[in-house]
């Protein structure tokens, strides 16, 4: 909401001495936000200048464009007195209209220079502007026409737009609708300073009469109040005053024509949106309705709109003539030629006046006041206001008739305690001043024992519960009274288990020579076509998103690997020899078991509800992944460095595993985005789990043409973990280890096997056979070559006997080797090498 | 062998002894005059062939003369063995300037290691961490903190809502703010609540400089018998001191929020200029763009509708909520110009933070 500070100030008689930025700084603590102070005049560098075009010629381009080539009377503006030939890519205007005129050696908002250049064949000498290049708002649709006595031809432009008005621009929260006026801001100014305030909607306005445009409402709860008022004989060739575009421009709306910016007008100084018909194009009475399902209307930015029985429609003989409160129709628009007018200042429903704004996708300077909330008492003041100006400024006459049907809703009070806002802002506020905050604001307060029964004011629409009350006592005590506290010390249990192990893992990775990434969770067809994943993969299976921002990535992931690849890729590309990323986050599956309810909130749901609720949300297991592609270790003085390859991946799950206690066991496995060959799937050791194998993810190299789609190196290695089910099997309380330091007993052995026999399964065979003197078995060799023969490998193993008592003797440490050996021999056919 | 000849013997030895210069020369020096065949040695044998009377006083001179050897020659070995040792020890010196980067550093994500700071600096006060799922239902999202379906303020955020089945709407958003986490709590816990949400909320923001559709927010909530706004203040300003030192506080501004009432937005004090808008040269504080405070964050007391909505008795408690932005934190805290760099994935970003964090 832009304000200039003249308008604030014709309503309230703030003190001579408070500067804009005073007056800000309070507006500020009270809940009106200030977003910037503008004064147009600031960003731009004369000359500008009143011009009146003289002559304009339109010529056509080879680009389909048409240019005017004009001449303009600048006044002695340019030291000459000549025409100031100009180039303009408007068509708003014609000759003899005034224009405003920036001349060679002005400077535009932006630093935009202004000089004599050639351009389509002329000589342009300087800019005919419009509000957008002058920094009055954003309207770029034509060059600003001034009204005729807006000066003559060489006048300061800066004073005849006003441009050295300080405009103050507020966000307006929305509970703080009132603030969408220069009534609401003069009030909030008068409360900062404790000046006088005069309320531009308190008039003496005529009494409702019989003769006025008959009007029905069939539905008073969508249209509690409608205000109807005539003016007959107004001249459609008059023009807007100056004050009132340059208001109306500062605001950051558009003249248009008299009659609308009257009506804009009045909207800004009450925050009541008015509508004007065209009389002469109303046919028969005027009557509210809801729509009916399919209905169809023309609204008057040239939309047609099929209705829902939801919209509130205002309807004559003639069908549908507009979408109530939010927008008129093109049937009854006035126009350049109107002399007859309607003036329309209705209360609408503020939820009907959302939902329509939102189904039709409308948003307008009189839906946005209709949908926060309007006084509903003010209609007939607003329409009065309308009236008077169209008599005054167009020559109108207003006709004798005054319609006006329905009245006000009934404004509930609250009862609240005096106490209460002291309670809740732990200020000591005594109960006078609650009392007296909450008359200023223009509430009705009657105290009685039981404590304060208040009747908010009809422009507070928001205000309906007791601790609304509470923010205005407060804001007016100000927030800069709150004291500072430390509430009591809770008795918390510090992180949970699942926090302090996800740390853990974060702090073990990146002890590792991993850097954690953060990625967009979104994903497509297209990404999972890029790792090659099977079309029945569940991966492929997602929750699709009803509004994504790009159509390539529709619906949220079901795996982390994207993202790391893609950041990898990033690191590859701008000249890394090797990047190793990690990233946890969690991914999403559906479940099928929507829609979620939606209950009330009057009370909790009960469990049976919640559990519902939670039910038909997806899937979300927290993952990592994990990507080393290119160096893993870099070559120097000690010599070669190393790329990262498959053992890299399943080493550092075998690492996560040692610092959470979990043993976790690689499995052959083939599964994309992985090399067939070299893939693992990672299980929870059943004999440490709970009983039954449990796949925590994949480790291994990338497959090749993964690698080359995505641009990372050959050979890269990845991994993804579902986080949640390896934390589930992290130790808890560890026994403590009991140990020998009896002498180690060691024994090595080569055990040649085919080469489909996993090195696991050797290992696990002779762990069995070797019985309890086996401290550990290692392997430490694999061997393959002529000495082995074809489709054989010789595994060479370390193993350390040690009892818990004794020395060991040779026979006893020889006994368990060849029973580990025949163990061995027996579950996998391995054959000691001798 | 003449008594003489006997001294003049262990004479040549120790100057022999004292001359040598090394650990070899010394062996040399040990089998030439300590050795079976040194003098010494000789006229040690000898003495069994003289008479007895002889052989005391001859027993006595060679074998004072072989024990001033046998010392000598430890002394010496000791001496000679220190310098070799030594002497190792240089020559082993290595230029310890030479690279050691064999494995690159690895390193935690800053809005991790931020998210696990502003989570300790809570935990301290004895209050802990909740969490909640990123895809929620949007009862939790939006009914539940007071922003029912024609809430105007419903549009202030642009949500994310995950598709339904054919044309029906799923009930289900990325969640818009972490605020859910603080329904699930209260819809799961008794009051006292004292709990902080850090985590990951999505709007459908064009991505730029400055917004991103998925960016990091941390929410508190605290719910207990006689909690007001004051409460509210001094955990900020403890929270603030903590993260950006001691003497910086907050201030509020009445601002509005469904879920609290009163609400307030929260500004920080810069903490570069501390407050003061400038720096020593004059010109306007670059962190705070010559303001003296930062915007921070919302906050406010828990509506009452809220409490109810979550199962908790609004006569007997009342609460305070606040939230801020993450990312947005880490920008001003570290002077990032662009929120994209912590969505990139650039190692050298990411590194550059080390442990500060
Ligand atoms: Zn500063």
């Amino acid at each position: 909401m832009k304000a200039p500070v003249s308008w604030i100030k014709e309503y309230v008689d703030l003190p001579a001495d408070v500067t804009t930025e005073q007056l800000t700084d309070r507006l500020t603590d009270l809940g009106l936000k200030l977003e910037a102070i503008h004064s147009a005049a600031d960003a731009i560098t004369g000359p500008l200048v009143v011009g009146q075009v003289l002559t304009m010629d339109p010529e056509p381009q080879k680009n389909g464009k048409t240019i005017n080539w004009c001449t303009v009377d600048v006044g002695d503006a340019n030291g000459s007195g000549d025409p100031q030939g100009i180039v303009c890519g408007a068509h708003n205007f014609q000759p003899g209209d005034l224009v405003v005129v920036v001349l060679p050696g002005g400077v535009l908002p932006g630093g935009f220079e202004i000089s004599a250049r050639k351009t389509y064949g002329h000589v342009s000498a300087g800019m005919i502007c419009s509000a957008r290049e002058l920094g009055l708002g954003d309207d770029h649709e034509g060059i600003i026409v001034l009204p005729a006595d807006a000066g003559k031809p060489g006048d300061d432009a800066f004073e005849v737009l006003g441009l050295r008005e300080e405009v103050i621009e507020f966000e307006i929260n929305p509970d703080r609708a009132y603030g969408l006026s220069m009534r609401g801001i003069a009030r909030e100014a008068a409360l900062a300073f404790a000046a006088p305030y005069r309320d531009p909607a308190l008039r003496d306005v005529p009494e409702p009469n019989a003769e006025g445009y008959p009007v029905v409402v069939d539905d008073p709860v969508g249209c509690p109040v409608f205000v109807a008022r005539t003016v007959t004989g107004f001249d459609p060739s008059a023009s807007t005053p100056g004050w009132m575009v340059e208001r109306i421009t500062h605001a950051g709306m558009r003249p248009i024509s008299l009659a609308v910016d009257i009506t804009n007008y009045v909207m800004l100084e009450t925050g009541r949106p008015i509508h004007g018909y065209d009389l002469d194009k109303l046919q028969g009475p005027i009557r509210v309705r809801r729509a009916v399902e399919g209905e169809r209307m023309t609204t008057l930015d040239g939309n047609e709109r099929t209705l829902s029985p939801e919209d509130l429609v205002v309807t004559d003989d003639s069908g549908i003539i507009g979408l109530g409160g939010v927008m008129g129709g093109e049937t009854t628009e006035m126009s350049r030629a109107t002399t007859n007018v309607l003036v329309e200042a209705a209360h609408w429903d503020a939820v009907s006046m959302f939902r329509t704004g939102k189904r039709h996708k409308v948003s307008s300077e009189a839906g946005k006041r209709n949908e926060r909330g309007v006084d509903p008492t003010i209609c007939p003041a607003a329409a009065d206001r309308v009236v008077e100006l169209l008599v005054e400024l167009g020559g109108g006459t207003a006709g004798p008739g005054v319609t006006v049907v329905g009245s006000p809703p009934e404004r509930a009070s609250i009862k609240i305690s005096d106490d209460l806002p002291a309670r809740v802002s732990g200020i000591d506020i005594a109960p006078e001043t609650v009392v007296d905050n909450l008359q200023a604001i223009g509430a009705t307060v009657d105290a009685d024992a039981d404590g304060l029964t208040v009747t908010p004011p009809p422009w507070r629409p928001d205000i309906t519960d007791p601790f609304d009350l509470v923010e205005e006592v407060v804001r007016i005590v100000g927030y800069d009274q709150v004291p500072s506290v430390l509430p009591r010390e809770a008795a918390g249990r510090g992180l949970s288990r699942t926090q302090r192990l996800r740390r853990r893992i974060g702090r073990t990775l990146a002890g590792a020579g991993c850097v954690e990434v953060v990625s967009f969770p979104f994903a497509g067809d297209a990404t999972f076509d890029a790792l090659g994943l099977p079309a029945d993969d569940v991966r492929r299976r997602t929750v699709p998103l009803a509004n994504p921002l790009s159509a390539e990535e529709p619906a949220y992931t079901t795996t982390l690997l994207p993202g790391v690849i893609k950041a990898a890729a990033r690191n590859i590309g701008r000249g890394a020899p090797g990047v190793a990323l990690f990233e946890t986050g969690t991914v999403a599956f559906p479940v099928d078991r929507g829609p979620a309810p939606i209950y009330g909130v009057d009370r909790r749901p009960d469990p049976a509800e919640l559990e519902k609720l939670f039910e038909a949300l997806p899937r979300q297991p927290l993952h990592l992944a994990v990507v080393l592609a290119g160096e893993r270790e870099r070559a120097g003085w000690w010599g070669e460095g190393r790329d990262a390859g498959w053992a890299d991946a399943i080493g550092l799950v075998r690492l996560l595993g040692a610092e959470l206690g979990v043993t976790v066991e690689p499995r052959q496995a083939n599964r994309m985005p992985w090399h067939p060959g070299r893939c693992a799937v990672l299980v929870v050791d059943p004999s440490t789990g709970s009983g039954t194998p449990v796949e925590l993810g994949h480790a291994g190299e990338l497959h090749p043409q993964v690698c080359a789609e995505l641009g990372l190196p050959p050979r890269s290695a990845a991994l993804e973990l579902d986080l949640d089910a390896l934390m589930a099997h992290a130790a808890d309380v560890v026994p403590g280890p009991a140990f020998s330091s009896f002498p180690l007993a060691k024994e090595d052995v080569a055990l040649v096997v085919a080469d489909d026999v996993p090195a696991a399964a050797v290992e696990a065979a002779l762990r069995e056979g070797a019985g309890e003197l086996l401290e550990s078995v290692r392997l430490f060799d694999v061997y393959t070559g002529a000495q082995i023969g074809e489709g054989s490998k010789s595994l060479a193993f370390a193993l350390r006997f040690r009892a818990p008592d004794r020395t060991l003797t040779e026979s006893e440490t020889s006994a368990a080797r060849d029973a580990a050996v025949a163990r061995a021999a027996e579950l996998t056919g391995a054959v000691q090498r001798t | 062998m003449q008594p003489e000849e006997v001294d003049a013997a262990r004479d040549a030895a120790l100057a022999a002894i004292a001359a040598a210069a090394d650990l070899e020369e010394l062996k040399r020096v040990r089998t030439e005059h300590a050795g079976d065949r040194s003098p010494l040695a000789l006229a040690n044998r000898e003495i069994g062939a003289l008479p007895p009377q002889a052989r005391k006083e001859a027993g006595q001179r060679v074998g004072q003369a072989r024990g001033a050897v046998s010392k000598a020659l430890a002394a010496r070995q000791q001496v000679l063995e220190a310098e070799h040792e030594a002497r190792i020890l240089v020559e082993e010196t290595v230029d310890v300037t030479l690279p050691t980067d064999r494995m690159p550093a690895g390193a935690r994500h800053p809005i991790t290691t931020g998210s696990e700071l502003i989570a300790d600096i809570f935990v301290a006060m004895g209050w802990e961490v909740a969490e909640g799922p990123v895809i929620e239902a949007e009862w939790l999202n939006f009914d539940a903190l007071n922003l029912g379906p024609d809430h105007p303020a419903r549009t202030m955020q642009d949500t994310f809502w995950t598709a339904g089945e054919g044309d029906a709407e799923s009930g289900v958003v990325l969640r818009t703010h972490t605020s859910p986490v603080q329904a699930r709590t209260m819809l799961s816990q008794e009051p006292p609540i004292y709990v902080v949400c850090p985590g990951r909320v999505f709007r459908t923001d064009e991505y730029d400089a400055t917004h991103s559709p998925m960016f990091h927010q941390v929410e508190g909530l605290a719910v207990d018998e006689g909690i007001t706004m004051a409460h509210l203040k001094g955990t900020l300003d403890h929270f603030a001191a903590q993260m950006f030192g001691e003497g910086i506080t907050t201030r509020f501004r009445p601002s509005y929020f469904p879920f609290t009432e009163p609400s307030a937005e929260v500004d920080l004090k810069c903490f570069v200029c501390r407050g003061v808008g400038s720096g020593d040269s004059g010109a306007p504080c670059r962190t705070c763009r010559g303001e003296g405070w930062i915007e921070w964050g919302g906050c406010g007391v828990v509506n009452p509708r809220v409490l109810t909505a979550c199962g908790v008795d609004a006569e007997r408690y009342t609460g305070f909520a606040f939230g801020m932005g993450i990312d947005r934190t880490l920008m001003f805290r570290h002077g990032l110009s662009d929120l994209r760099a912590l969505f990139e994935g650039d190692v050298r970003f990411t590194t550059a933070f080390g442990s500060e964090l």
